[in-house]
């Protein structure tokens, strides 16, 4: 076998005093060969992008590699130079971010972005640059290359600004391509289509790929061999085949059996239960107002009829745009429908004027995507939970009551009431915002991408809390997701939408079982790792 | 964007028309009689009533205000009471030293304070950084008379290399000129380069944390590159957004300066003529202050397209 690109041995890298353990990577052991694709995996604060980082010689100044070296092609990189390691950048190791929205600078031109690269690191002149650029904006698949170049970040979409991300790292041909969860904020269609590139490109380049992701779909998709992370700790290390069929450690082993399953679990059949929420015709029309111009018109949500009974989940599905969080946020007269009707029970809520909403509020609840901002920071938690009950008349003993009762039904410990959300974990607190929302005892509970922020572990926890909590409680509850293996296995019902409108909609087992529509088989085909399924092994 | 300036350009006219009335009412309900200060201490009160007839004072007030607009509407802006001078012509006069005095603090504040700014972000933390900041505080807190006096001290008495007071046309002697413009300009800057070099700092700091700094490093960029090329150009909004704002406080700024180093420009005139209660010179002056803010203010709206692409009107 040919030498390996980058040979990490033993690397060690120190956190500063005071953070929650000793060293950010510890003891880090790994190679990465030509032509290979190297994915390292591990839940959030596992290490597995600072291991990237310091390759790149990019770590934060709090962080210092200890011990250990980092071997780039022979050359260890922890003893080179700034000056030399400016040298090797986008030269022999390139890297591409999670971010495409936020990575490339917004004030400069797509092709400008990368004749940088060619100014900093060759010697040719400004035709040969050019030609250079419009040959690798060709092979990153971008449309008419000539205008992507004078365009503005702002002017594309995520997809292409990744790929003008990967352009950019790829235009000299380095020998390694570290990727920090290139397609984590892309939609599932899109990082189909980024992966697939990804795959080609290194494959006819042989470059060595460090590909970082937290997704074991991903993994499947792309990876030849895996090694997982846990704490800054190497946990195993693999061929990807062997470590996600055959993992050795009781570590890899739950992460693996966290992952939802992309086939729907037999929910059984629907009883003739009450109806909760009908919309009817439901639309949201955004219309900018200009004087000179035309008005911008944008049709949030089209003729979305949906229903949810007691006890039951439905989930609404679709990429970025597609108006599934609009539709939930008319349904909860957050924001004010255009058209259609919204019925709460009996009661039509779409038309209602403010006052007399009032007394509905509390019948619809809602957890929201990111439990670090949906909490406000300088109140207790307990604060939080019984504002809303209290604001409907219980007085405070009795809220306090209900809410010691709700923290234990979330499985958190009900004398932290008096605790602020900063002294709690991510999974932590999306369980006490589910215990805010159920304070005002609501019977339709709307999550909206309530699990997307948590890692595949607490996810798998807080999944299996909302569907205890809605047998229990016999809830209704409408589920927004963009996550299909989420979708499968919390729904009872599907709704598919895409560009405002509802294109499929049935039981789970019917939606992806047989999809009809075509975008929703488009849909499916491209979520990473479809064709695998993740084993649930006995955790140890 | 030519459709944005016009109608910015056409929005100057309320403002012009709120700012004529409220300056011309207000001056009318503030104590003290024009006709009395020019009489003089002895005046009878028949001297007094006929120049208060002369003046067109003694008409109702609303009568007085509309020949004001008449006249404002033709281009004429009036007599001064005191200086036996249209006020076009009193204007005219004072324009050009307190146009040159602004123009020259703001070369010389910008020209400072934004590589001030930057290498204390880029030095965050360092000697030099606290040395910018903490005189960007003394900055803030001294009044600019004392700024003002104290440069006089050092460089006008004690070291002897500039001019004490005084003002040179610029076309009459450029040298001489630019000799009587230096410590008025230092003086009326050493505000604006406190707060811009602070606001310089803060949007780099803010700036250096964003994806795309991480990006042009990963391309491996020298640091001066990221910083300049990089940095500054998207920290270069809030920049512009306190210069602008700096270009108003100028105004009032310059009544003070212009006074201790005894330029004869607007500010002072702006003086004289509130103490004499020189009503057309004081309304045509104030009239004069808004639309150049007006103005000013489209032009910092420009500017932000210059910088960011984004932003399109």
């Amino acid at each position: 076998m040919a030498n390996p690109v980058l040979e990490v041995r033993d690397l060690t890298v120190a956190l500063p005093a005071g953070a929650d353990r000793v060293n950010a990577v510890e003891k880090v052991s790994f190679t990465v060969n030509p032509g290979e694709i190297v994915c390292l995996v591990g839940e959030s604060g596992s290490g597995k992008s600072v291991i990237a980082f310091t390759v790149m010689g990019l770590l934060a100044k709090a962080l210092k590699p200890s011990s250990g070296e980092i071997l780039l092609q022979g050359e260890n990189v922890l003893a080179a130079s700034e000056a030399r390691l400016r040298e090797l950048r986008c030269t022999r190791m390139s890297m591409i971010f999670q971010e495409p929205m936020t990575a490339l600078n917004p004030v400069m031109t797509c092709g400008d972005q990368i004749d940088e690269v060619l100014r900093t690191h060759t010697k040719l002149d400004p035709a040969a640059r050019k030609a250079k650029i419009i040959g690798i904006l060709k092979r990153v698949q971008l449309p008419e290359p000539e205008r992507i170049y004078a365009s503005f970040p702002h002017q594309l979409s995520g997809g292409q600004r990744q790929r003008i991300m990967i352009a950019m790292a790829l235009v000299l041909d380095p020998v390694l391509l570290i990727a920090d969860e290139p397609t984590t904020a892309l939609d599932v269609t899109t990082q189909a289509e980024i992966l697939k590139l990804i795959a080609e490109l290194q494959g006819s380049q042989g470059t060595g790929v460090l590909f970082i992701t937290h997704d074991f779909g991903v993994v499947a998709e792309i990876a030849h061999r895996v090694a997982v992370l846990r704490w800054g700790e190497l946990v195993e290390m693999g061929q990807t085949e062997q470590i996600l069929s055959r993992p050795q450690q009781g570590y890899t082993r739950m992460l693996i059996s966290s992952v939802p399953s992309i086939h729907p679990a037999h929910r059984g059949v629907r009883l003739d239960k009450a109806t909760v929420l009908r919309t009817e015709k439901l639309g949201k029309t955004y219309a900018g107002k200009s004087f000179f111009q035309k008005a911008r018109v944008v049709k949030a949500a089209v003729d979305v009829d949906l229903d949810i009974r007691r006890g039951e989940t439905l989930g609404i599905v679709g990429e970025s745009g597609s108006g599934k969080s609009t539709v939930a946020r008319c349904i909860a007269r957050l924001i004010d429908p255009t058209e259609g009707r919204v019925f709460l029970g009996d009661t039509e809520i779409a038309t209602m004027s403010a006052g007399k909403l009032r007394p509905h509020r509390r019948r619809v609840q809602i957890v929201f995507q990111d439990p670090y901002r949906s909490m406000n920071p300088r109140i207790t938690i307990g604060d939080s939970i019984i504002e809303g009950p209290m604001n409907f008349g219980l007085p405070r003993n009795e809220a306090l009551a209900r809410a010691r009762k709700l923290m234990e039904t979330v499985r958190l410990d009900p004398n932290s009431l008096d605790r602020y959300p900063h002294q709690f974990s991510g999974g932590q607190r999306q369980r006490i915002c589910i215990a805010r929302a159920l304070a005002m005892e609501p019977e339709l509970l709307i999550a909206d991408e309530a699990v997307s922020a948590l890692d595949v572990s607490v996810q798998k926890q807080v999944l299996e809390l909302l569907d205890e909590i809605r047998q229990r409680l016999n809830l209704a509850v409408l589920f927004i997701t963009h996550d299909l293996r989420v979708a499968a296995q919390i729904c009872d019902y599907v709704a598919v939408m895409s560009k405002g409108r509802v294109v499929e909609y049935g039981s789970a087992e019917q939606v992806f079982g047989a999809p009809k529509d075509e975008y929703t088989k488009a849909l499916f085909a491209a979520a990473p790792g479809r064709n695998w399924e993740f084993g649930k092994f006995a955790t140890a | 964007m030519l459709d944005f300036i016009a109608r910015r350009l056409v929005s100057i006219i309320p403002v012009l028309v709120v700012v004529a009335l409220f300056v011309f009412f207000m001056l009318r309900l503030t104590p003290g009689d024009p006709a009395a200060v020019i009489a003089g201490d002895n005046a009878t009160s028949d001297q007094i009533a006929d120049i208060r007839e002369k003046l067109g004072l003694n008409l109702p007030i609303w009568q007085q205000f509309g020949i004001w607009l008449g006249n404002m509407l033709q281009g004429n802006f009036g007599e001064s009471f005191f200086f036996k001078k249209t006020v076009a012509e009193l204007i005219a006069q004072r324009l050009e030293p307190t146009l040159a005095l602004s123009v020259c603090t703001l070369i010389l504040a910008v020209s400072t304070a934004v590589p001030l700014g930057v290498i204390a972000a880029y030095r965050q933390g360092s000697l030099l950084d606290r040395v910018v900041m903490g005189f960007s505080v003394l900055g803030f807190s001294m009044p600019s008379f004392v700024i003002g006096y104290c440069l006089i001290y050092v460089f006008a008495i004690e070291l002897g290399w500039l001019p004490v007071q005084g003002y040179t046309r610029i076309g009459v002697d450029f040298w001489s000129f630019l000799e009587r413009i230096i410590l008025p300009s230092v003086t009326l800057g050493i505000i604006y380069v406190a707060l811009i070099a602070r606001i310089t700092r803060a949007s780099i700091l803010e700036v250096l944390n964003e994806d795309y700094i991480r990006t042009a490093r990963a391309k491996g960029l020298s640091n001066r590159v990221v910083l300049m090329r990089h940095a500054l150009r998207n920290a270069a909004v809030p920049i512009l957004t306190v210069i602008g704002v700096g270009i108003a406080l100028l105004i009032g700024g310059a009544i003070v300066t212009e006074s201790v180093f005894g330029l004869p420009g607007l500010g002072r005139l702006t003086v004289e003529a509130v103490l004499s209660r020189d009503f057309p010179t004081i309304q045509a002056v104030i009239l004069l202050f808004s639309v150049v803010y007006v103005l000013i203010n489209l032009l910092i709206d420009i500017g932000y397209t210059i910088f960011d692409p984004r932003i399109r009107y």
